[in-house]
């Protein structure tokens, strides 16, 4: 199917954002709340990127993406827990034949600035250490420069390596350095044509993390291209997603927008660090009718 | 490279939202609402009192009383008096006050009149909370600000006030309405007789309470309820200096004649017949919510509802793929509950005329389209419909329906467009859909519309007039043009 990238995509940004505020008006209450808050916990994927990480931290990780709150067992495991290459192989041992994933950042995350050869090398490693899935990150400066041909080729040989090991491929957007919501809608286009399996807002590197109306575009990307073919791709928004307030207007959103089919971890992750324990926390409350101090839930 | 899109989307299977209902007590509703004239509330000269329904449940949530001509002879004479002793004669900075003081009340009383204005009209509570209230005290706010300013409204003219003025408001802002009228009339310091519609009275009878409050002056205005009660005596009156009526078509019409010997002042606001016009270069799924939105969630009772639909062939599929996905994910429901986007019609009668007009253009437009399967087993609902492949010729893209129905009608140029917009006999709200700003500006000026939006639609203001062309309407409301029919030079 031919598509012209070169052709900038029509986005309404104003709104973008009266939609936004209209699904920020929903009132989740009662059991849609629990539903909606145990349905939002499997869906995080747990992340450790720091250059100060080392195997205990990322055993310790996931212990806790095993058990998110050994008080409430029965609670579900977090999809995922995300990690450098260096350390999937310890996150392997821990977490092989669980259902929880490991993925691994590649292509020189964050910034993607390195060489075809070496972002290779690098998901070739990441994966033969046992990776589920790669978060790879797009050339922003190539696309900021018209380069679009570059980050598709980019994106599908990523994809290549990763379809020869059954391992699923989340590509990061990064919209915080892209100018535009035209330019994410572009990007999401780009990567979806080129593979992706799911398409991700950003690194968590940078002030500028995942937002509502960048994140709105690229479910509707994700909802042409269906329309279209059938075909679904995942959506992830990463970083900025520290309450289950702001999680559940996502899931509203990501509810409202493609449906059902898309309500479940195979298709839709926050990438976060500290949703799982307020998520945890309101759970507690809405069993038990009280908040919690935050010692009686466990942090990684 | 057109495809046509087959796949669909389905919703709420896996996660139905539980209902989040506002509590009814908040409307704080008596068992029996009098007359509102010269600053107390009064039983009718004949006691009869009208029952007013929830139309969600069809229960009898209270009733108002029926006034009689004398009761009528009475609101005006109040209104009268008050304007020679009281009113007419006070300083503007005075006047000011008490407006602003009706405004911080609104405010004050918000959610009570949120949730009487939804038990009354089966608005949704979110539409009630966020739109209708909020910007009725702002109308207040704003011409609160006028009263003492009108000289800079009328650059060289001194203008005066004009004497008694009746107002007549229709059932779908009942609250919103009578602000936008009683504000600038209040502020070029005249006095009032209201006339809210027979079928909801209440928050015109709640912002009596608020009058009352407010420490107004005894019979500045009056509020007179009652069924047909608008006749010849009434509108001929002659203490009366002008009319702002805003309702059904004939009913203006027959105003307008009634006064063409008379030297009264009068405002209209009719019928629009709104309309969108999509582009081929338009955001189609901004285009899309903004047409439901407007179509659907208030149960299509705007004045601007944007039921007409005008969209480029290029698009066509796309278009109507998209509106029937939005379709899914409405919720039908109790008014009171805040996730609910469609609620009932307000009145038996008018639901019966949805009803007949559907059933009647069915049998002429070959694909029409609804997604809802089941109607709550309550209340007074109509099933939001789409009639795709409608044309000028259908009755539908010519009387103003007031229901949740959108009609699409194709075009393949600005030129074809811009002469089938156009004819209708009224033209008030238009929304032009399309990115390329160089091409909505020129097609706006050729639309023959008052309100031209822009990649957006409802978007009202008090500082912004409303008012249209043609036979929709004479005289604007709202901004310093809503100051004009309320004075004389």
């Amino acid at each position: 199917m031919f598509y012209d990238f070169r052709k900038t995509p029509i986005i309404d940004q104003a709104g973008i954002a009266e939609r936004v505020a209209r699904f920020n008006s929903r009132s989740i209450k009662k059991e849609s709340k629990v539903q909606a808050l145990k349905m939002a916990l499997s869906m995080i994927d747990l992340t450790t990127l720091e250059g100060k990480d080392t195997e205990n931290k990322v055993k310790q990780l996931c212990y806790k993406a095993l058990l998110p709150h050994s008080a409430l067992p029965q609670l579900p495991k977090v999809a995922a827990v995300c990690v450098y290459p260096n350390m999937v192989a310890t996150a392997k041992r821990v977490l092989n034949g669980s259902m929880v994933k490991v993925a691994s950042v590649a292509t020189a995350f964050p910034s993607g600035q390195s060489t075809r050869e070496v972002k290779i090398k690098e998901t070739t490693f990441a994966l033969d250490c046992g990776a589920d899935e790669i978060d790879m990150v797009i050339s922003r400066g190539e696309f900021l420069k018209g380069n679009y041909q570059f980050v598709f080729d980019e994106i599908a040989s990523i994809k290549e390596i990763c379809k020869s090991y059954h391992a699923r491929l989340k590509v990061i957007l990064e919209t915080g350095e892209l100018s535009t919501l035209n330019d994410v809608r572009r990007a999401s286009d780009i990567a979806i044509y080129a593979g992706a399996d799911f398409i991700k807002t950003s690194t968590g590197k940078i002030s500028v993390a995942a937002t509502m109306p960048a994140s709105l575009v690229m479910l509707d990307a994700i909802k042409d291209y269906y329309f279209k073919t059938g075909i679904m791709v995942g959506m992830k928004p990463a970083g900025g997603i520290s309450s289950a307030k702001i999680a559940l207007h996502y899931l509203v959103m990501l509810h409202e927008t493609l449906g059902n089919a898309w309500l479940n971890n195979e298709w839709f992750r926050f990438g976060a660090s500290s949703l799982a324990n307020d998520i945890i926390l309101q759970l507690e409350k809405e069993e038990k009718g009280v908040y919690y101090s935050k010692n009686y839930i466990s942090i990684d | 490279m057109n495809k046509k899109e087959t796949h669909f989307l389905e919703y709420f299977t896996e996660w139905k939202y539980n209902s989040a209902l506002e509590t009814i007590e908040h409307a704080n509703l008596k068992n029996q609402y009098d007359l509102f004239i010269n600053g107390k509330f009064v039983k009718p000269s004949i006691e009869k009192y009208t029952n007013i329904i929830n139309p969600a449940t069809e229960d009898t949530i209270t009733c108002v009383a029926e006034a009689s001509e004398k009761d009528i002879e009475k609101a005006i004479k109040a209104s009268k008096s008050a304007y020679e002793t009281s009113w007419g004669k006070m300083p503007v900075k005075e006047r000011a006050k008490y407006i602003f003081r009706i405004a911080r009340l609104i405010q004050e009383k918000a959610k009570e009149l949120a949730v009487t204005e939804t038990l009354n009209v089966g608005k949704p509570i979110r539409n009630s909370s966020n739109i209708d209230v909020p910007l009725a005290a702002n109308y207040f706010f704003n011409y609160a600000g006028w009263a003492d300013k009108l000289e800079y409204a009328f650059p060289n003219q001194t203008p005066k006030s004009i004497g008694v003025v009746l107002q007549a408001v229709p059932w779908n802002f009942p609250l919103l309405m009578a602000a936008g009228k009683i504000a600038p009339a209040l502020a070029t310091g005249n006095t009032i007789v209201l006339h809210p519609s027979e079928t909801t009275p209440l928050t015109a009878l709640k912002l009596a309470e608020i009058i009352q409050e407010s420490g107004l002056p005894d019979g500045v205005v009056n509020i007179v309820t009652g069924t047909n009660i608008l006749n010849e005596a009434f509108v001929y009156h002659k203490h009366l200096s002008a009319i702002s009526f805003t309702g059904k078509f004939k009913t203006g019409q027959w105003i307008q004649k009634t006064l063409a010997e008379t030297d009264k002042k009068f405002t209209l606001e009719l019928n629009g017949k709104s309309t969108h016009i999509v582009l081929e270069d338009a955001a189609i799924n901004e285009a899309v919510e903004s047409i439901i939105n407007g179509a659907f969630i208030n149960q299509g009772g705007f004045c601007c509802d944007g039921s007409r639909v005008f969209v480029q062939e290029t698009i066509l599929d796309e278009v109507i793929h998209r509106l029937k996905d939005r379709m899914a994910t409405l919720i039908i429901g109790n008014p009171l509950d805040k996730n609910t986007d469609v609620g009932p019609i307000h009145s038996k009668s008018h639901l019966k005329t949805i009803e007949e007009l559907i059933k009647n253009e069915s049998s002429n437009h070959e694909n029409i389209y609804r997604h809802i399967t089941t109607l709550p087993k309550q209340g007074l609902f109509v099933n939001p419909t789409l009639f795709i492949n409608s044309s000028q010729a259908h009755a539908l893209s010519q009387q103003e329906l007031f229901g949740p129905i959108i009609s699409i009608q194709t075009f393949r140029t600005i030129e074809e467009v811009v002469d089938k917009a156009n004819n209708i006999p009224y033209g008030l709200t238009m929304s032009i859909w399309s990115n390329n700003g160089s091409r909505a500006f020129g097609l706006n000026s050729k639309l023959k519309a008052g309100v031209v939006w822009i990649n957006t639609s409802h978007k009202l203001d008090p500082t912004s007039p409303f008012g249209g062309y043609k036979q929709g309407s004479m005289g604007k409301e709202g901004g310093v043009h809503g100051l004009f029919p309320y004075v004389k030079f």
